[in-house]
């Protein structure tokens, strides 16, 4: 390997990604638009749903009720009304999602020992954010229940309880329960893959295309060389995304970052090899840039979209598809990301992986630097 | 001396095709060497074979002494090729072009300067450094190509049908630098398919369905036409050829693009008796006169059995 060609194709091809539209709108744009599409979009969380009330009593007990609903920042109490039209109204026009209804002998009820019915109204035209108020009313409602026990106990003399059992859920890793924080990372992954392999699939395939392969391959430069050359400039676009995205999940979408800065950047070098180096295979097999972005599209985005635990956990997946995601490497770029940033795993608990991830890199490294011939047909 | 280049039974098979059939012919230092012949006669294929490009099937080949098989790294270092198809990157300007090249053969910065200023005021192309390659004229775009070429002073350039559409002040002043080059002692193979291009090489070698036909001086080649060519333009070629085929004096009637073309022994002759002929069979035509003879005139001449007049 010779220094100054190797230098000579670097140069080269920069300038070229530099010129050239769509690369740059690729490299730097769509990292941008998927971290915003799939932190804001994509949340399978639901915050501040819109709420309207009538409260048929009135009293001081329904209103302390209510306010539960006003602490917790799954709901925003918009409006109280004073008659059923008016809530079905706002339900119709979609100025709330959730209606909640306090009966008239509310406060009464309760001091008689209940049962009490609230009525809870839901728009359930989005079933997964129905669903969610649903469950977030209840667990208000169970909150509220457990003070009242509270209170009661504690009025009648006892003033320790001891609960025989108690569960207490804590979820760990993505305490919040963000979906955004499980997501984010994996973008990562979903963007270093699109840039890895779909615009290094363009590179060889352009030359042959333009004709400019010809007089390139009647001089010395080695095949190692110019592959080498031609991915060095995308290896370092990826690092930069990788460095961009980072910083956006942390300080846009403040997920954690609890791992170590050593096993993302060693995780994520090893994922770009593995992905530049497919998309270079690639291109010295398709001679044409649309077969090789074709191809390319294929074997390393959609995989490290459907079959990567991004979209789909693994371990709901049929048992046949369970096994073939081993052969996609974004499945385990997926888990070290998400470790890194939600668990802090150490390196040892990740050596399954970043071996993995080696492996492949070693493989395909070597797959491109074979296929490559500095021949015509 | 060596030769820069020899080959020796060179052959290349294409499937149903032989594209190169045993070429035998030398090169040397100092030397404008032509391959000359119609499409499809087989000039990009050797010029690719020599170039490292693609492997030959049979017999052999040096370039700059190295075996074009055993050692093509080596080979590919002391040439330069410039392919038929215009092969810069069009998206670089005209200086990138020049940097890359130099680059890719380890020039100095200093040599690339001083070589660059040279060869680009030889090319009249000092205003256009800035320029995209893409958006050259197709002159242009050729000399730019002798200038990447040339950045390393290779021993061997092998150029592929390099003035094609290229307009005659480019292509003087490619001439002009192919002329200077010689003095360096480098070592010219260029194919073309005009022939006034082929006489301003010291040798060509004449080419036909991948076999060499002759390999001699341009004007060597050019007495094999006995006589001068008279080009008769018209919509109804194969009649005047079917009546004048036979006339005195006419050795070779051969159908071109826009008429026929005639090879007589004597032009001044001839000329007059054959517009009478064709008056009196009755055939339009819009214009009959002498021509410089072409590439096609020469090889007809050369492949078909003369006719007596
Ligand atoms: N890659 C290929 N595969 C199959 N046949 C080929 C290939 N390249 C060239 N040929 C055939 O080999 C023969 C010689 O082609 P070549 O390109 O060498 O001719 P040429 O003299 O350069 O013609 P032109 O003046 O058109 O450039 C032609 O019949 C061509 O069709
Ligand atoms: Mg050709």
């Amino acid at each position: 390997m010779r220094l100054h060609r190797l230098i000579a194709i670097i140069r080269k091809e920069t300038l070229q990604i530099r010129r050239d539209f769509p690369s740059l709108l690729i490299t730097v744009a769509m990292p941008l638009l998927l971290m915003l599409a799939f932190g804001y979009g994509v949340r399978f969380d639901v915050q501040h749903i819109p709420v309207y009330v009538y409260d048929r009593e009135g009293s001081q007990q329904s209103q302390d009720f209510l306010k539960h609903f006003q602490a917790s920042e799954y709901f925003r109490l918009i409006k109280a009304v004073d008659n059923y039209p008016a809530l079905i109204e706002a339900l119709d026009s979609g100025a709330c999602r959730l209606a909640i209804v306090i009966p008239i002998d509310f406060s009464e009820r309760l001091s008689a020992g209940g049962p009490v019915a609230v009525q809870a109204l839901v728009d359930a035209t989005d079933n997964n954010t129905a669903n969610i108020s649903l469950s977030y009313s209840e667990a208000v409602a169970q909150t509220y229940n457990q003070r009242l026990h509270l209170d009661w106990i504690q009025r009648h003399g006892l003033n320790t309880i001891q609960s025989p059992l108690s569960v207490d859920t804590r979820t760990w890793f993505n305490e919040n329960l963000e979906s955004s924080a499980n997501i984010v990372p994996g973008v990562i992954a979903i963007i270093m893959a699109v840039i890895g392999s779909f615009l290094t699939s363009l590179t060889i395939a352009r030359e042959w295309e333009r004709g400019t392969m010809e007089q390139l391959v009647s001089t010395p430069i080695t095949p190692l060389e110019l592959m080498v050359g031609k991915l060095v400039p995308y290896f370092v676009i990826g690092l930069l995304d990788t460095v961009l995205c980072t910083a956006l999940a942390i300080l846009w979408f403040e997920v954690p970052f609890r791992g170590q800065w050593t096993v993302l950047l060693l995780s994520c070098t090893l994922f770009l090899v593995v992905v530049l180096s497919l998309g270079y295979l690639i291109s010295v097999l398709a001679k044409s840039q649309l077969a090789a972005s074709q191809a390319a599209l294929i074997v390393t985005f959609l995989p490290a979209f459907l079959l990567s635990g991004f979209l789909y956990p693994i371990d709901q997946m049929p048992a046949a598809i369970q096994v073939i995601t081993h052969l996609i490497p974004a499945r385990y770029f997926m888990t070290i990301l998400r470790d890194v940033f939600l668990k802090g795993t150490s390196i040892p608990f990740l050596a399954s992986d970043l071996l993995a991830l080696a492996l492949f890199a070693a493989i395909l490294t070597i797959l491109a630097t074979r296929a490559f011939h500095k021949k015509l047909t | 001396m060596p030769p820069s280049v020899a080959t020796s039974d060179l052959t290349k098979r294409f499937p149903g095709i032989t594209a190169v059939n045993r070429l035998t012919f030398e090169v040397h230092a100092g030397e404008i060497f032509g391959l000359v012949g119609p499409d499809g006669a087989g000039k990009t294929t050797t010029l690719r074979m020599l170039a490292g490009v693609l492997s030959p099937d049979g017999g052999s080949a040096t370039v700059a002494g190295a075996d074009i098989a055993r050692e093509p790294e080596a080979a590919k270092a002391r040439l330069s090729y410039m392919p038929q198809r215009f092969g810069l990157y069009e998206d670089l300007t005209v200086a990138e072009n020049i940097r890359f090249y130099a680059d890719v053969f380890g020039v100095s910065r200093e040599e690339r300067e001083a070589r660059a200023r040279q060869l680009l005021d030889a090319a009249g192309m000092s205003p256009f450094t800035t320029r995209s390659a893409g958006k050259l004229s197709g002159g242009m775009k050729q000399k730019l190509g002798l200038v990447c070429a040339l950045i390393h002073r290779p021993l061997v350039i092998l150029l592929d049908e390099p003035t094609n559409g290229v307009d005659p002040v480019s292509r003087r002043d490619f001439w002009r630098i192919l002329y200077s080059l010689l003095n360096e002692g480098i070592a010219i193979l260029m194919s073309t398919s005009y022939l006034d291009e082929a006489e301003r090489c010291h040798r060509v070698a004449l080419l036909h369905q991948g076999r060499m036909l002759y390999c001699e001086t341009p004007v060597e080649l050019k007495r094999r036409l006995h006589g001068a060519v008279v080009s008769i333009v018209g919509h109804e070629a194969r009649r005047i050829r079917a009546a004048l085929g036979g006339a005195a004096g006419v050795l070779n009637a051969l159908l071109v693009g826009d008429g026929v073309h005639l090879v007589v022994d004597d032009a001044g002759r001839r000329i007059p008796e054959l517009q009478a002929a064709l008056q009196t069979a009755g055939l339009v035509f819009d214009r009959l006169e002498e021509i410089e003879p072409t590439i096609e005139d020469l090889f007809v001449a050369a492949t078909s059995k003369e006719r007596k007049p």
